[in-house]
């Protein structure tokens, strides 16, 4: 099953929950790094590295000696990425374009093939020589982040494991919304701050409206707040997992280690948590 | 006069962007303030705002399948290269979500059957605040491409400065790299990246530092929660003049952030003597020199 | 010759907007008979993305050859440098100070391919 860890707001300990789970479960899950912006999993993990293989859209590239300067593809084109420079003809900007293919389609001579272009890379490696990292990272300077995802959820990894757990970008926008589409169940990294209440409704917002199954994980708990599980309990909203607000766990986090690096603790609640997710999937087919 | 704009950034979210955006803009007397974290803009919790004017965004366009008129041909599914026309029981039809809206089928359609329509991908609103005019916006859940709402908003603001000969505009920047903070640094005057010493917000931080050299804007850094890893200090220092830029100061990890935000309001006005407090205000005055502000 | 002008007033008296892409309007003035004429730029402003492209394009049709801006970005700076229109930078002063300053020879031609980014 698919499971994603999101969080509307950044910096809530989404990605530490991730590596936590990851780790804690590496004998039956997988991780997709999906936070293609910031791709940050990899960086408290020991991994082997397997592949690399680069992710392509296309543009248009000009021959200007089919070129009859009629202007169709400059008029065709929504974004922008076709100019006409008077005696220079028409240029092509890369960066603007959305590789939909319109101005190929519309040129009456042929003149606009379409070619590759680089915009990311999807790195898989292994962890403890088991358990598989597939991350995708966006090229500096593009910004086609929900075409990337797509590719990262489609790289059909190897072995079959029981969890693929997904690190979903944060915010409530199209990227969220990629790397959510087709979960099986989200689990949502919430702080016990306004901010974190704030951002929670937001992304609540945006799950609910894809009707996905879901759960609060609630990190930064500490005394004298508690606008975030009043909430939950008022909304009746499964609340799984509660982190302490801590400096041990801030601190192991700045030098490069995860959740459970602090708390091992948290081990076998890490398990079950996966195990929870697949009860809940069960009981949804049921029902 | 043109304004000064000064972006906050931070590549990595949770660095504390916001809540020193906050805490900064009660330094600057006279300015006009943008929140660009569309996603998850909360700027406006602490402080207290009246919403003076709301709107909906129109965004580009969205393609719509006209079910009279289609012959299901299916021609518009072929040609279209971001998955979003799906044929159902009922014929084919526009995931407006998935559409970016490039015309293609509008145009290739043999029968005209696709109409060309206005989209709107959230609100954008104007608030009256103790800390003067403050632009936002929301995102409709799981709209797409938050960058033209961002330059949408930086726009208003920037009109709003120039309208009133307001010498700064404030600005609260998107996390990430992508589409939205590009849209939001274009412009930009000056550059204050908020960051913390860790390996996430090291790895953001040159990311975020490419983007800026890119646009070439003078930038500056601020170093959140610095004591939790003095390590990343000279690490962080290095980046920065690889790529051009400055460490400008740094904070504490500090619960007074979160203590503030509780009671609504910035760090300076919750806990005005604090020394949070204090480095926050040498901060701005060193961001007034860099802007040769008075 | 003519001159484009970026600018947000209909006269000679208006300020130079620093701004290219997304400025409201161009003033085109005409050298030799100081005839001027504006042109506007609303869909420019308008634009999500690619206003500077846009803008370039606009100043292209009225047969200027030269443009006077304030900042001038890698794609702007793309299509009117490939167009032949010379580019030069000012403040925000009256357009007519700066169309003597021009006469003058005393604009900063912009000619550093440098701007060029890579996105």
């Amino acid at each position: 099953m698919q499971i994603a860890i999101a969080s509307g707001k950044g910096g809530t300990g989404k990605t530490s929950l991730a590596v936590s789970l990851f780790l804690a479960n590496a004998d039956r899950s997988r991780l997709l790094d999906c936070d293609v912006e910031e791709p940050n999993c990899h960086l408290f993990l020991k991994t082997r590295f397997v592949s690399r293989s680069s992710v392509e859209r296309r543009i248009p590239l000009l021959n200007p000696d089919l070129c009859k300067h009629c202007g169709k593809c400059v008029e065709a084109c929504q974004f922008n990425a076709l100019a006409e420079a008077g005696k220079a003809g028409i240029l092509v900007f890369e960066e603007l374009c959305h590789s939909c293919g319109g101005c190929s389609l519309v040129c009456p001579t042929g003149a606009l093939q379409e070619t590759p272009l680089k915009m990311g890379a999807i790195t898989r490696a292994l962890v403890a020589e088991k358990a598989e990292l597939i991350t995708g990272a966006l090229a500096i300077g593009h910004t086609e982040t929900p075409t990337l995802i797509r590719a990262v959820k489609k790289k059909q990894p190897d072995p079959e494991v029981e969890f693929t757990l997904i690190d979903a970008p944060p915010g409530t926008a199209c990227a969220f919304a990629t790397a959510v589409e087709h979960a099986d169940f989200v689990l949502l990294v919430a702080e016990e701050t306004p901010f974190g209440l704030h951002d929670l409704k937001l992304t609540l917002k945006a799950l609910q409206k894809k009707g996905l199954p879901f759960a609060v994980i609630l990190n930064r708990m500490r005394p004298g707040f508690s606008s975030v599980q009043e909430f939950c309990k008022e909304k009746n909203y499964p609340l799984w997992l509660q982190i302490p607000e801590s400096r041990d766990i801030a601190g192991t986090y700045a030098r490069g280690g995860t959740l459970l690096d602090a708390m091992p603790e948290l081990q076998e609640s890490l398990r079950l948590l996966l195990d929870k997710c697949a009860e809940e999937l069960l009981c949804n087919r049921r029902n | 006069m043109q304004p000064e704009e000064l972006v906050i950034i931070s590549g990595k979210g949770g660095t504390g962007k916001t809540s020193i955006t906050a805490a900064l803009a009660e330094c600057f007397p006279s300015k006009v303030l943008a929140d660009c974290d569309v996603d998850a803009a909360d700027l406006f919790l602490v402080l207290k705002v009246t919403e003076t004017q709301i709107a909906e965004f129109q965004s580009g366009h969205v393609a719509e399948i006209d079910p009279e008129k289609c012959h299901h041909c299916g021609h518009c599914a072929t040609l279209c290269r971001f998955e979003a026309i799906v044929s159902s029981k009922k014929g084919y039809e526009v995931d407006a979500r998935a559409c970016e809206g490039c015309k293609v089928c509008v145009n290739a359609c043999p029968h005209h059957a696709i109409e060309w329509k206005e989209a709107f991908c959230g609100l954008w609103k104007e608030s009256q605040t103790t800390q003067g005019t403050l632009f936002h916006a929301s995102l409709y859940p799981g709209a797409e491409n938050s960058g033209k709402l961002v330059s949408f908003v930086r726009e208003k603001t920037r009109k709003k400065a120039v309208d009133e000969g307001i010498p700064l505009v404030l600005v609260d920047g998107p996390p990430g790299i992508g589409c939205p903070v590009i849209a939001s640094v274009t412009g930009a005057s000056i550059i204050l990246v908020v960051t913390e010493p860790t390996p996430s917000g090291y790895h953001d931080l040159e990311r975020v530092l490419v983007l800026a050299k890119h646009f070439q804007v003078p930038t500056y850094i601020l170093i959140n929660k610095a004591d939790l890893e003095t390590s990343y200090h000279k690490k962080m220092e290095d980046c920065a003049a690889k790529f051009g830029a400055t460490v400008i100061g740094q904070l504490p990890y500090s619960p007074l952030f979160s203590k503030a935000q509780q009671k609504g309001q910035s760090v300076l006005t919750a806990f005005p003597t604090s020394p949070e407090a204090e480095t926050l205000r040498s901060i701005a005055a060193l961001l007034k020199q860099k802007m040769k502000m008075s | 010759m003519k001159i484009a002008f970026s600018t947000s007033g209909n006269t000679l008296e208006s300020l130079l907007d620093t701004r290219f892409g997304r400025c409201s309007q161009f003033l085109i003035l005409d050298t030799e008979t100081k005839d001027y004429e504006i042109l506007e730029n609303t869909q420019n402003l308008n634009s999500v993305q690619g206003a500077g492209i846009q803008s370039a394009q606009t100043v292209l049709k009225t047969g200027a050859e030269a443009l006077v801006t304030g900042h001038c970005g890698p794609k702007a700076f793309k299509v009117l440098h490939a167009a032949g229109i010379a580019i030069y930078l000012a403040e925000n002063r009256p357009i007519h100070d700066l169309a003597e300053a021009f006469a003058a020879g005393k604009l900063a031609l912009l000619t550093d391919a440098d701007v060029e980014g890579h996105w």
